[in-house]
């Protein structure tokens, strides 16, 4: 295993890891905001990557495709927001679970019945496609490394929307105390569509970042859903910087799991067995991950007590 | 022992399914009785989900991992009898068998291992933090049993003849209905026993209270933890049933669907009513048949009964007939 | 009245959260046959020092003995099994169950039997027994089968109390048990709780000072985490420290 090898694992677990991060940071926000968890979410994603994909077919510009996605995913987002989800801020978490999970039924069956259940493909755009060629003769994909950049670029923003701005006073402010925030003269029905439609617009940017790389198709959303809910859980709820580090603990766990642990069984196994069980156990790294820290820190390891 | 609205209600609707399937024997429709076998066996798994949820309050959106568990030992199991190879050799001997009995046993023992494990370490936790991680737990074993190829891998286990149960045919599907519809029977019995039972105070207890539960010297931690391992051991030994109607497993049997289905099951019922999960599983192989035949989008109206039952009748079908549950006992 | 050895007693209690302290090497200590009532200002550290005495708190020094055995390493419940009957300042039941099963888990949680899968728990002889001796001691045996959602304030009140009865304590923690009464309610309950302390002695946590000085036998007063006297009423009444900290703030 040669250290270019390894290098380029660790930058896959780190792109994982960092559209993970976009996944994460709108639920733990909407978790964080208005106390409710959102199994949607991963629509939102899929909208996105739809919506980019359909996009792309129509005009060939993947940048055009991106804002697409952005703006139907957030549109997507605050309707649901309006219809739905609004009625659900008071309510217990089953019904909440409930029923963003009958959304996942409707927006899935809808996608199939729009686009069909054969997938999609978004291409790499031009200027993005082929290797780049990096210090230690090191070739990596220019997409990829592309998304990287966006991806810190966009934690970056978010992390300056919270700290720095109104509106990010207010979301701290809801996080404390929620109805701190209405005496304080906060328009609530306002900040609580913001920053939904803002979830869903990160949710929607990953959705279309990564169907360039993997087919875009109903039912892509949802492992990614359950993936940042395990972020969460290790980072901490209502946590950004959590959710940070946490996408990117498991998005490195995951690749690097996948590609050491068949390697480490072969020291003892013969050469099938050792892929097999070390592919099983690979798949499994990351949710040891989340239960080693639940037993040590139940609250995730930036959650408040 | 007198009869309340509860088990009244029970009963009717045990016997309309009952009904049901004796009219379609008599009338030879083989498939209505299938149908009506599906039903018995998602309520069977949405009773034991219930015990957790309905009583108990843990909202687990990883039960399919204790369907999936039962199904696979009725997999592994048989696939072994199958092949005349047996499971291990070392320490001891075990070999695969096709008796129905012995299957219903190792699912239910390691489908309730598997829930004693999972909720040790979840029922540290509460609120969302617990449906997350039950839904991640279910997420692992699905990609675990994906990337296992000794068992089929990601496309599951084909077992060619139904299990065999002594004195009975099980291939003839009433005879399996029966078998089914005994183990429904005696689930809703354990459950409406448990719910008047002082576990069964002790478990609502900790669900509406639990400051009050300690106050009087009881741990909800040990409380949840046994009734979700009773939880996970009923729902397991309704994914061995399910193996065994369908005769053939796979991870699906395993994955978020399969978990949301179980949930739906009692929630189109009615949570917390012990015939919940019964009229609901009914209820969602009846829309399943009917819808599923006009269209091949049938689980967009699915979602918009269910969401309708959220916003707008949130005791489900059996609160709307039954009104609010009265404390019991 | 009563003897002089201490069935619970606080040695040296202190928290404190973060730069904040809370309780400071606070000592208290319950009678049999007494009731000793807590007071002091809003924010003296009063529901903290609860918290430390019943166990949801672990203090940071000093150690609680309940009937002579050292219980801080024990947890809430564990707590409650050496016998300490709580009742809490805003009405902790089980809202969907019924009066009487409030009181039956009460009895089931002495009895040391939630475990018990088949049989019914309201027809257990020995649990009803518990359950209906301590609805009858409150005064609520008419209202056996309403929902204890339905019960007015005071009535909750009184199934607090009768919760606390039936795990059978060596002593009671009472937080505030007159909050929000009538004044026909917290005469009725002050008689219930006068006749209660030869059950077991009480540790009473009371902002009605009428209430208090009416019931106490002792009185110990927490100013600012600190305990700054405890003696007879009369005695406090008189205390100037007290005068000055306590009732100098609160009757203008």
């Amino acid at each position: 295993m040669s250290f270019v090898f390894l290098v380029e694992q660790v930058l896959n677990g780190l792109q994982f890891g960092v559209m993970l991060f976009l996944m994460a940071a709108g639920l733990t926000l909407i978790f964080g905001v208005m106390g409710l968890i959102n199994l949607a979410h991963g629509s939102l994603y899929m909208i996105g990557a739809f919506a980019a994909a359909a996009t792309a077919a129509a005009t060939g510009s993947f940048l055009l495709a991106l804002a697409a996605a952005l703006a139907a995913s957030a549109l997507a987002g605050a309707v649901i927001e309006r219809l739905v989800i609004r009625q659900l801020y008071d309510r217990d978490h089953l019904d909440q679970v409930l029923a963003t999970f009958a959304l996942i039924l409707i927006f899935s069956e809808g996608a199939r019945w729009v686009f069909g259940s054969f997938p999609l493909y978004l291409a790499i755009p031009e200027a993005l496609s082929g290797p780049v060629t990096l210090p230690f003769g090191i070739e990596y994909p220019r997409y990829r490394l592309a998304l990287i950049g966006i991806g810190l670029a966009v934690a970056a923003g978010l992390f300056w929307l919270i700290s720095s701005t109104r509106i990010g006073v207010q979301i701290r402010a809801g996080e404390a105390d929620r109805e701190m925030i209405g005496a304080l003269g906060v328009d609530i029905d306002r900040l609580y569509l913001l920053v939904f439609a803002l979830g869903a617009a990160l949710a929607g940017l990953a959705g279309a970042l990564i169907g360039a790389i993997q087919s875009v198709q109903v039912g892509m959303g949802e492992p990614v859903l359950i993936l940042a809910f395990v972020v969460i859980v290790i980072g901490g709820i209502g946590s950004i910087r959590g959710a940070f580090i946490g996408a990117l603990l498991v998005g490195l766990t995951d690749t690097l799991g996948r590609v050491l642990l068949p390697g480490l069984f072969g020291l003892l196994l013969d050469p099938a067995a050792a892929a097999s069980v070390g592919a099983s156990l690979a798949s499994m790294a990351i949710y040891i991950l989340m239960a080693g820290v639940l037993i040590a820190r139940p609250q995730g390891l930036f959650g408040s007590a | 022992m007198s009869l309340n609205r509860e088990t009244t209600a029970s009963l009717i609707v045990m016997a309309a399914l009952l009904s049901t399937v004796l009219w379609a024997e008599a009338t030879g429709e083989p498939f209505t009785i299938t149908l009506a076998t599906r039903a018995a066996i998602f309520a069977l798994a949405g009773i034991g989900l219930n015990l957790a949820l309905g009583m108990g309050g843990m909202v687990s959106l990883g039960h399919a991992v204790f369907f999936g568990i039962g199904g696979y030992a009725m997999g592994i199991l048989a696939s072994h009898a199958q092949t005349f190879t047996p499971l291990t050799t070392w320490p001891i001997l075990i070999e695969g068998t096709n008796a129905m009995p012995v299957i219903w046993l190792v699912a239910v023992i390691s489908s309730a291992l598997a829930a004693l494990a999972i909720g040790a370490l979840t029922l540290r936790t509460s609120g969302v933090y617990f449906i997350m991680i039950t839904l991640a737990f279910g997420q692992m074993f699905y990609y675990f049993m994906t990337g296992w190829p000794a068992y089929g891998g990601e496309d599951g286990l084909s077992i060619y003849v139904r299990n065999g149960f002594p004195g009975l045919n099980t291939l003839d599907p009433i005879q399996f209905f029966a078998i089914c519809f005994a183990f429904l029977a005696c689930a809703l019995w354990l459950y409406i026993r448990v719910d008047a039972s002082p576990f069964g105070l002790t478990l609502s207890a900790a669900r509406q209270n639990e400051a009050r539960l300690r106050a009087v010297g009881i741990d909800p931690f040990r409380i949840r933890l046994v009734a979700f391992t009773l939880s996970g051991a009923v729902t397991g030994l309704a994914g061995a049933l399910f193996a065994d109607l369908n005769r053939f497993v796979s991870p699906a049997m395993f994955s978020w669907q399969t978990s949301g289905e179980i949930v739906i099951f009692v929630i189109l019922g009615g949570v917390g009513r012990p015939i919940g999960p019964v009229v609901g599983a009914g209820l969602y192989v009846l829309l399943e048949h009917t819808l599923g035949d006009v269209s091949d989008y049938w689980q967009i109206v699915l979602g918009a009964i269910l969401l309708a039952i959220v916003l707008f009748a949130r005791g489900g079908l059996t609160g709307l007939v039954l009104g609010r549950p009265l404390p019991h006992g | 009245m009563g003897d002089a050895t201490p069935i619970l007693e606080a040695r040296g209690l202190s928290k404190r959260f973060g730069a904040i302290p809370a309780s400071r090497a606070v000592t208290l200590d319950l009678r049999a046959g007494e009731i000793h009532a807590l007071i002091g200002p809003n924010g003296a550290g009063k529901s903290t020092l609860i918290k430390l005495i019943a166990g949801d708190l672990t203090p940071d020094e000093g150690s609680v003995y309940l009937g002579g055995l050292d219980v801080t390493a024990l947890g809430t419940a564990a707590r409650a099994r050496e016998g300490l009957g709580r009742t809490f300042q805003i009405s902790s039941l089980i809202p969907e169950a019924s009066v009487l099963q409030n009181a039956t888990l009460g009895a089931l949680g002495r009895l040391g039997q939630p475990y018990r899968f088949f049989s019914r728990a309201l027809r257990d002889r020995a649990l009803r027994r518990t359950a209906e001796a301590a609805l009858a001691t409150v005064g609520l045996e008419e209202l056996h089968q309403t929902r204890s959602a339905e019960l007015s304030h005071g009535q909750r009140r009184q199934l607090e109390i009768g919760v606390a009865l039936t795990l059978a304590p060596k002593v009671f923690l009472m937080d505030e048990p007159m909050a929000g009464l009538s004044a026909e309610g917290a005469r009725q309950l002050t008689g219930i709780l006068s006749d209660l302390r030869r059950t077991a002695p009480i540790l009473l946590v009371e902002h009605d000072m009428d209430v208090v000085f009416a019931l106490a036998d002792r009185i110990s007063v927490l100013v600012a985490g600190e305990i700054i006297a405890t003696g007879p009423p009369d005695a406090i009444r008189a205390d100037p420290a007290v005068r000055s900290a306590y009732l100098g703030e609160a009757t203008p």
